[in-house]
C-alpha cells in the first residue's frame, strides 16, 4: 500500500468578479509515495504544488480526482492524527510563546498535556529554539517561525510530513540542521513528501522526485533514473589556475568552465586525467575532486521547464 | 473533543489584548461618571446608575461580541492559522464551537466585571449595601444571553460574507430585534397581505432580543421573574443552536484558497 496516493487530481479555481473564468492549477497529477520515502516535489513557481498540498490538508476540495492518505479518505480523523504538516507561510496565533503553542498543537492531536509539555520541550531544543520558547511568536523573524512551524508538525510524531518548502527562510545553519532532521526522521522509516526550490538539497536526500509545470506531472522517479549520466565523462574541478592553463586544458577537454576558484572541466574519459594533472601541476594549480559526470537537477530542470516555457 | 482546547486558546486570545482592557476601563469609568450624575438629580441614584451601567453594559457588549464574533473565524481564514488547524484531527464542527465558546467565555467574564462595577457603583451610591444592588444581576444575566446570541448571529454570518457585511448585517439584525415587539405589530396590521408574509417570516426568523431587554424595570425597582428568566434561557440556547448548525453547515462546505 502507498503512503500517499494521488489519482486524477485536478483543481480549478474561479477568478474574476463579474465574468468569472476558470483557471486549471492541476490537471490531473497521478502520484503515489510509498512508505518510508523522501520524496521531493518540484516545479517552478505556480505549477501547482502548493495547492496539491492544500487539498491533501483539507482546505481545498478538488474539483476532480481523489487522494488517500496511509489508504484513508482525506476526512478521516484517525489518519489525521498520524501526519503533520508545515503550511507554506505559516501563520500561527502571534499571542502566544513558541512552547504553549506547541502545547496547543498537541492538544489539537490528543497528546495528553504532560505529553506535550515534554514533546515540545524536546522539539524546540531540536530545531534551535530553545533560548526563545517563552517569547511571543509575535516577536519571532520569519526564519524563527519556519522553525516553530516545523516544531508543530512533528509534535504528534507523525509517520508522514508534508512539508510546503521546509528550507524557505532558513540560515545556512538551519538548513543544514533541518537536512540533519529529515535525515532522521528517514532512518526512522518516516514518510516525508516535501516542495523545494533548492535543488542542491533535494539531490542531496531525495529518493525521488516529481515533476510539476503548469499543473500537470513533467517527470517522476528515482533522481538515478531521471538525471542522464554522461557515459564514462568525468567531471574534474581545479583551483588556481590562469588563462594560459585555460587554453592548455581546452586542447583536450571537452568543456571547460571558468569558476571563482579555478576552472570546471568535462574529461571523455578517466584516461584524461593524468593530462590534467600535468598541466595544472605545471602551472602551480591544485586538483580540488574528479567525479563521474553526471546531470544536475539544475541541468534537467532547466532543459525540460525551461524549454516548454 | 478538541472543542475545549480551542475555546480556551480563543479565550486567552482575548485575554491578552490590550484592546478589551481599555474598553473594559472605558465602561468602568462610563459607570463612575453615572453615579456622579446621579448626585445631579437628588433621589434618582439608584435608577440613573442601574440604567446607565446596563445599558453601556449592551451597547459595549454588543459591539464586543459583532466584532469579535466576526473576527472568530474569518481572522483565521484571512491568516492562514485554519490551515494548521484542519490538517490535524479536528472536525470544522468542532472548529467552529470551539471559536464560539472561547468568545462566549470572555463575554462571560467581560458581564461580571461591568455587572460588578455596576454593583460597586451603587454601593458607593447608597452608602451600603442594599436589596437594588442584587436586582440587577438577573438583568446582566439577560443581557449576558443577549451578546451570546448576537455572537452566534455574526459568527454565522462570517462564514459566507465578507466581514464588512457581516458587521452591518448582524447590527441591522439587532436593531430590529430589539424592535421586534412592533414588527409584529406591523406584521398583524399591514394592509399587504405580501407585506404580512414578509414581516411575519422576519419576526419569526430573527431573534426576539425585545425580551432581554429589562433594564428599565430593573431601575425602577422589579426584578426580573424566574419563570421570565428560565424561558429566555432556553429561548436562547434554541436559537443559538440553530445559528451555529446553519454556520457549521456553511462552514463544512467551503474552501479555504
Ligand atoms: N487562491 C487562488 N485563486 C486563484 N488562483 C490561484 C490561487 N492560488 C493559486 N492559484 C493559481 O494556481 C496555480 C498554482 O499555484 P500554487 O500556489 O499551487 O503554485 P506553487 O507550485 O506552490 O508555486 P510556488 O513555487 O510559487 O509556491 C498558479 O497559477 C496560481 O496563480
Ligand atoms: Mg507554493
Amino acid at each position: 500500500m502507498s503512503v500517499i496516493e494521488i489519482e486524477n487530481l485536478t483543481q480549478d479555481y474561479q477568478i474574476g468578479f463579474w465574468r468569472k473564468r476558470n483557471v486549471r492549477a492541476l490537471d490531473s497529477l497521478n502520484l503515489r509515495v510509498e512508505a518510508g520515502e523522501v520524496f521531493g516535489f518540484l516545479g517552478p513557481n505556480g505549477a501547482g504544488k502548493t495547492t496539491t498540498f492544500k487539498i491533501l490538508m483539507r482546505m481545498l476540495r478538488p474539483t476532480a480526482g481523489e487522494a488517500r492518505i496511509l489508504g484513508q479518505p482525506l476526512d478521516d480523523l484517525r489518519m489525521r492524527a498520524r501526519i503533520g504538516y508545515l503550511p507554506e507561510r505559516p501563520y500561527f496565533y502571534h499571542y502566544l510563546t513558541a512552547r504553549e503553542f506547541l502545547v496547543f498543537c498537541g492538544a489539537l492531536c490528543d497528546l495528553p498535556r504532560d505529553r506535550a509539555a515534554k514533546r515540545a520541550a524536546d522539539l524546540l531544543d531540536q530545531v534551535g529554539l530553545s533560548d526563545s520558547a517563552d517569547k511571543h511568536l509575535r516577536k519571532f523573524s520569519k526564519g524563527m517561525l519556519q522553525r516553530a512551524g516545523l516544531a508543530q508538525a512533528l509534535i504528534n510524531d507523525p509517520e508522514v510530513l508534508f512539508l510546503d518548502e521546509p528550507m524557505s527562510g532558513l540560515d545556512p545553519l538551519g538548513r543544514r540542521e533541518a537536512r540533519e532532521l529529515i535525515a532522521n526522521l528517514r532512518a526512522r522509516g518516516k514518510t516525508i513528501f516535501f516542495s523545494s526550490h533548492i535543488l542542491t538539497d533535494v539531490e542531496a536526500m531525495c529518493d525521488r522526485v516529481a515533476i510539476l509545470n503548469r499543473g500537470r506531472l513533467v517527470e517522476s522517479g528515482r533522481l538515478s533514473e531521471i538525471l542522464k549520466t554522461r557515459s564514462n565523462e568525468i567531471e574534474a574541478v581545479v583551483s588556481g589556475v590562469n588563462e594560459e592553463i585555460l587554453a592548455e586544458l581546452r586542447e583536450f577537454a571537452l568543456e571547460v568552465q571558468p569558476t571563482p576558484e579555478g576552472a570546471r572541466a568535462r574529461l571523455e574519459s578517466d584516461r584524461d586525467i593524468a593530462r590534467l594533472l600535468e598541466v595544472i601541476h605545471h602551472a602551480n594549480g591544485r586538483l580540488v575532486s574528479v567525479n563521474p559526470a553526471r546531470e544536475s537537477l539544475e541541468d534537467f530542470f532547466m532543459r525540460e521547464i525551461g524549454g516548454m516555457k | 473533543m478538541k472543542i475545549i482546547p480551542i475555546a480556551l486558546n480563543t479565550f486567552r486570545e482575548s485575554a491578552r489584548d490590550r484592546a478589551l482592557y481599555n474598553l473594559m476601563v472605558f465602561v468602568i469609568l462610563l459607570i463612575i461618571a453615572s453615579v456622579v450624575m446621579g448626585r445631579i438629580a437628588v433621589g434618582q441614584e439608584v435608577k440613573i446608575v442601574i440604567d446607565l451601567g446596563l445599558s453601556a453594559m449592551t451597547v459595549f457588549g454588543v459591539l464586543m461580541s459583532i466584532f469579535l464574533g466576526i473576527g472568530l473565524v474569518s481572522k483565521e481564514i484571512e491568516n492562514g492559522a485554519i490551515a494548521n488547524i484542519l490538517s490535524k484531527p479536528v472536525r470544522r464542527t468542532e472548529f467552529i464551537l470551539g471559536k464560539y465558546f472561547g468568545l462566549c467565555l470572555t463575554l462571560f467574564v467581560s458581564s461580571v466585571v461591568m455587572a460588578a462595577a455596576i454593583t460597586g457603583a451603587l454601593i458607593y451610591a447608597q452608602g451600603g449595601s442594599d436589596a437594588a444592588q442584587w436586582r440587577l444581576w438577573p438583568a446582566a444575566w439577560l443581557i449576558f444571553l443577549e451578546l451570546t446570541i448576537m455572537t452566534a448571529v455574526a459568527l454565522l454570518f462570517s462564514c459566507f460574507s465578507s466581514p464588512a457585511l457581516s458587521a452591518l448585517f448582524a447590527l441591522l439584525i439587532f436593531l430590529i430585534g430589539r424592535w421586534s415587539p412592533d414588527l409584529k405589530l406591523f406584521a398583524e396590521t399591514s394592509n399587504s397581505a405580501a407585506v404580512r408574509a414578509v414581516s411575519r417570516a422576519l419576526y419569526h426568523l430573527l431573534p426576539n432580543l425585545a425580551n432581554f431587554n429589562y433594564i428599565n424595570e430593573t431601575a425602577h425597582g422589579e426584578v426580573a421573574p424566574w419563570r421570565m428568566i428560565a424561558g429566555n434561557t432556553v429561548y436562547a440556547v434554541c436559537y443559538i443552536a440553530a445559528a451555529l448548525a446553519a454556520a457549521a453547515l456553511i462552514f463544512n462546505r467551503r474552501n479555504f484558497k
